[in-house]
């Protein structure tokens, strides 16, 4: 078998114990172009969390406009200037450009590589009992590149003529056309740069992660015992590796029918008093290259989020995550599915109806493993003895949201009913409950839980109480009152609602929402100070402070490079025995123990189960 | 409303702020129990949290439906709309009983089985005959509503044209609309944007002898109870018609031409004077008109009082004014549309009066 065989020779190129200080780390090696996946971890997660704030303070600037149509703010004054807000009033070019760059941030920058980035990182080596990733230096690189992409996104709010404002789906020829919107020019092809770029350390990290998660896992850790954190992350970098190239493909192509009058997506365009040279291309094109990954995007987003949880809830129910195989089964299902759903965003775009049915077949498919994944987190439940440690209650708000979320799917995953809700507020609340909330769920519940991995200390609990009962609260108050701002027919991206009278009722529930977006963006502030703070002085980690099975807490807490002093440890074992018993039912296999490592070998008075 | 959301920003404000101080005193370093590990006394109170946020998210979720519900849009004004309302309502009934029961089972499990000294998990890996239900539920559930719901799309998205098809085509620009009436042929004339000049701002081809007897309006009017085929055309970027009144849209693509077809059922007339559009722009004006006395004393001008009309809006992002690109729509008896529209030019007229007063200015 070449994976044990593989796994050996990396032991034995690491064997000796004093491996960590072979070399001398400079601070530069050490800290900023580190080749250790636990640093490239971090830094990914330090980056994410920048741009979040970011993006989440556009989130807020674009809500108190909803909320106050045109009313003049000091806050605009402070964040736009007088540029983007003349006299202190919010300009629609500037709404446009918030409202696309939030997206933008959101999705890419925090929740795939803020995200999967970090947790792969993280994660992978340590559970499944690897020195490192198969290829440090690519590693390395996909950060830079990430930094560097996430630098010249950020740039692109300072041309001239604006960033990129077509939405984040920069569907042409609004994209492509700087005579159709301002943001579509230097800032677009900024936008395209950093994308591309974006793209491509996604790419590296994804093969990385591939051939780490195939070659690396140590001796026993066979496929049917990865931990599922491992399972979400190991799909999701192939559903990446799949969906991405699809959006370079369409990024190059914008390119080049903006700066090289080539006619992809543009034809028989009138604008300015001119008739355009392009001639012959479709924009329908373009929306099925994007949503050729932007829907796989979703699952690259939510996967690993779903991963995290599956890990978190069994530890700390201290119970088996219920129906391990269903699921991986589940997990493989979705990756599979969700490469062909991608024409439910086009039902009415043109497309042949026909096509719309068959999309409609294959979302509404979609929606089983992930109802079975639902409830085999409820069923984990069940029973259980609940650690209500903060990475717990984000991991049950995340099966919340996304129960609350998905079943809106169904009503948008349904041709019919799409047709009147597509692109209205309904669907700005299904996704970000489903997809934004669930994930950044997802995100909180891997930091509280892995922290003291990541940093050698904890996050204090009660910061991360408040933390989420705020962020629960608001997040469901901002969200849910968008389905009925929807069902009226409201549309997305429009900078003001004044315009028709018909929606001056909605007016009152504008200010709600924004009142509750408020309130949850402070409260992220309570994070902020607990992560910064604890970094510093929060208290110790003990080396398995949540009684975990997996790897990862064999390790020493004082980071060493390569991970684990001596040998690499065996598994013998699935990573949730959790509360098994021992054959006579009289105490724990380890009595006292209610959870076995999982490089615990098989104990007499144990029965052995294959799952 | 204003009093709900000082209640809630207040007792939410207040909640924070209690717990904060509650948490500066404990997260001060050196105190006793400080693992930061969750120990019984934090499980008894989150899983009571737990138990209580179930109970704000139902009353969240009454209060919504409640005050909110009547957002939802007037009957359907179109025949096809009856249709989409009755599966828009199966699938709502269906999704918030599943909501119900699954957020209930998951918060009461998590209170329930909060964490305690002693108490042993159940170690529970497997059940095929469980997961084989709920995989097999959300099948059969689902099966149904696809089926029915691809019966019902394939009704409204197969278009039969016949004699008494009336057709429109809906011609979408930065930021505005224009319709074209066929005429008395009942078929468009050739367009394209390189033809647009002039006064032929939709691009009709001249030598086109369908073109002639086309009319361009800038409003919509339709006939009640005929068939409506819309041939929906761009001129720049992408926008879409989105007609909420009658649960119809379409996107309106440069470079290729779109369609979608629906008979309006209800006069704008009747709409106005149903009793859920008096009840509702009674509510719109009464909120005007607390607006528009901020307004005036702020020396701006009053609102118009508003009286309902159908609109067709943008719903793409498609500029700057996206916001604000929409489109009158009415809907009236047969005779009433057949004077408006003999009233209208047609292109025919517009091209021989260009041609007059061209004589008459080289005169
Ligand atoms: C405090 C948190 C947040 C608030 C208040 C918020 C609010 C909003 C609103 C109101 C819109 C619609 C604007 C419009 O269409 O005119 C929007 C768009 C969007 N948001 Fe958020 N959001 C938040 C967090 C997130 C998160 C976590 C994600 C991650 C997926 C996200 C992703 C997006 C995306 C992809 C769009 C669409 C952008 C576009 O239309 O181009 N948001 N957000
Ligand atoms: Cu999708
Ligand atoms: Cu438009």
């Amino acid at each position: 078998m070449s994976a044990t065989a593989n796994a050996t020779v990396a032991q034995d190129h690491h064997g000796h114990d004093d491996h960590g200080h072979h070399h001398k780390e400079t601070f530069i090696t050490k800290y900023i172009f580190s080749q250790d996946h636990k640093m490239i971890g971090k830094q990914f997660l330090i980056t994410g969390l920048v741009m979040g704030t970011i993006g989440i303070l556009m989130s807020i600037l674009f809500r108190i406009q909803l909320a106050w149509p045109e009313e003049a703010s000091w806050v605009f004054e402070l964040f736009l200037g007088d540029k983007y807000a003349t006299d202190g009033v919010m300009n629609p070019d500037a709404y446009l450009a918030l409202v696309t760059i939030h997206g933008t941030i959101m999705v890419f920058f925090v929740l795939t590589a803020g995200l999967s980035g970090t947790f792969s990182n993280l994660l992978i080596p340590l559970q499944i009992g690897a020195r490192d990733m198969a290829s440090g230096f690519m590693n390395m690189l996909s950060y830079w590149i990430f930094f560097l992409s996430s630098v010249i996104m950020l740039s692109s709010l300072f041309v001239e003529s604006g960033p990129a404002s077509a939405g984040w789906t920069i569907y042409p020829p609004l994209s492509a056309l700087p005579e159709a919107i301002p943001g579509s020019g230097t800032g677009m092809t900024l936008w395209l740069v950093s994308m591309a770029l974006f793209i491509a350390q996604s790419l590296m990290g994804s093969l990385n992660y591939i051939v780490t998660v195939i070659n690396l896992r140590t001796e026993g850790m066979s496929m049917t015992r990865l931990p599922l954190t491992i399972w979400a992350l190991f799909v999701t970098a192939i559903i990446g590796v799949v969906s991405f190239p699809v959006l370079l493909s369409a990024a190059l192509m914008l390119i080049m029918d903006r700066s090289f009058g080539t006619s992809f997506f543009l034809s028989d365009i009138y604008i300015k008093g001119e008739v355009l040279a392009h001639q012959g291309g479709s924009p329908v094109l373009f929306e099925h290259l994007f949503w050729f990954l932007g829907h796989p995007e979703v699952y690259i987003v939510l996967l690993p989020a779903l991963g995290i949880t599956s890990e978190v809830i069994a530890t700390n129910s201290r119970k088996p995550i219920f129906g391990y195989r269903a699921m991986v089964a589940s997990i493989l299902a979705i990756a599979f599915l969700s490469t062909i759903v991608w024409g439910h965003h086009m039902f009415v775009s043109g497309m042949n109806p026909f096509l719309g049915s068959v999309f409609t077949f294959t979302t509404l498919l979609i929606a089983i493993p992930s109802a079975v994944k639902s409830f085999n987190y409820i069923t984990t439940l069940w029973k259980g003895n609940l650690q209500m440690n903060p990475g717990m209650l984000f991991s049950i708000g995340l099966v919340s949201t996304f129960i609350t979320g998905g079943l809106t799917g169904i009503i948008l995953g349904d041709s019919t009913l799409d047709i009147n809700v597509h692109d209205t507020y309904f669907v700005i609340a299904h996704f970000h409950l489903v997809m934004g909330i669930s994930a950044l769920y997802g995100l909180f519940a891997g930091v509280y839980h892995w922290f003291p991995k990541m940093f050698g200390r904890m996050l204090n609990k009660n910061l991360g109480y408040v933390h989420f009962w705020v962020t629960a609260v608001g997040a469901y108050g901002v969200f849910f009152p968008m389905h009925f701002i929807g069902m009226a027919g409201l549309p997305r991206r429009y900078y003001t609602n004044t315009n028709f009278p018909y929606f001056d009722d909605l007016a009152d529930v504008n200010v709600i929402i924004t009142i509750f977006a408020i309130i949850t963006a402070l409260v992220q502030l309570v994070f902020i100070y607990n992560f910064i703070h604890s970094i510093f002085f929060g208290k110790k980690a003990t080396q398995n402070p949540w009684n975990a099975t997996t790897l990862e807490w064999t390790t020493p807490v004082e980071h060493i490079h390569g991970n684990w002093p001596g040998k690499i440890p065996s598994v013998y074992r699935w990573s949730y025995d959790y509360s098994k018993l021992n054959k006579d039912e009289t105490d724990y296999v380890i009595a006292g123990q209610d959870f076995i490592p999982q490089n615990v070998p098989l104990q007499k008075n144990e029965e052995e189960l294959n799952h | 409303m204003t009093v709900f959301l000082i209640i809630v920003v207040i007792a939410l404000l207040g909640v924070t702020f209690w717990q904060m101080s509650k948490i500066l005193k404990l997260s001060k370093t050196g105190h006793e129990d400080s693992t930061q590990v969750a120990n019984d006394n934090d499980n008894k109170n989150q899983g009571y949290l737990m138990l209580g946020f179930v109970v704000f998210l139902y009353i969240f979720m009454i209060y919504s439906f409640w005050a909110w519900g009547d957002f939802y849009l007037p009957e359907p004004a179109s025949a096809h709309g009856v249709d989409y309302d009755r599966l828009m309502f199966i699938s709502i009934g269906l999704i918030m009983t599943v909501q119900v029961i699954t957020q209930f089972l998951l918060y009461f499990f998590a209170y329930k089985y909060k964490g305690a000294k002693g108490q042993r998990a159940l170690f529970y890996a497997d059940n095929d005959k469980l997961e084989f239900i709920w995989t097999i539920i959300p099948v059969i559930v689902l099966a149904g509503l696809i089926i029915y719901g691809l019966f019902t799309w394939s009704d409204i998205m197969n278009v039969e044209e016949d004699e008494d098809t009336l057709v429109v085509e809906i011609y979408a620009y930065q930021f505005g609309w224009k319709a074209r009436y066929s005429g008395d042929d009942n078929t468009l004339g050739k367009a394209n944007v390189r033809f647009i000049e002039g006064t032929n701002i939709v691009g009709i081809d001249k030598s086109d002898s369908y073109a002639k007897d086309d009319k361009v309006t800038t409003e919509l009017h339709l006939p009640v109870d005929r068939p409506v085929l819309f041939k929906f055309r761009s001129q720049d970027v992408l926008h879409s018609a989105y007609f909420p009144f009658f649960r119809a849209q379409m996107n309106v693509v440069p470079g290729m031409i779109t369609q979608f077809s629906f008979t309006p059922t209800i006069t704008s007339e009747e709409m106005r004077n149903s009793e859920f559009m008096v009840e509702k722009v009674n509510e719109l004006n009464q909120i005007r008109k607390e607006r528009s006395k901020e307004l005036v004393a702020n020396g701006d001008v009053a609102l118009d009082p508003y009286e309902f009309e159908y609109y067709l809006l943008c719903n793409k992002i498609c500029g700057i004014s996206h916001f604000n690109m929409q489109m009158k729509i009415v809907v009236e008896e047969e005779e009433d549309f057949n004077s408006w529209i003999a009233e209208q030019e047609s292109f025919g007229e517009t091209l021989k009066k260009e041609e007059e007063q061209k004589v008459s200015s080289n005169n």
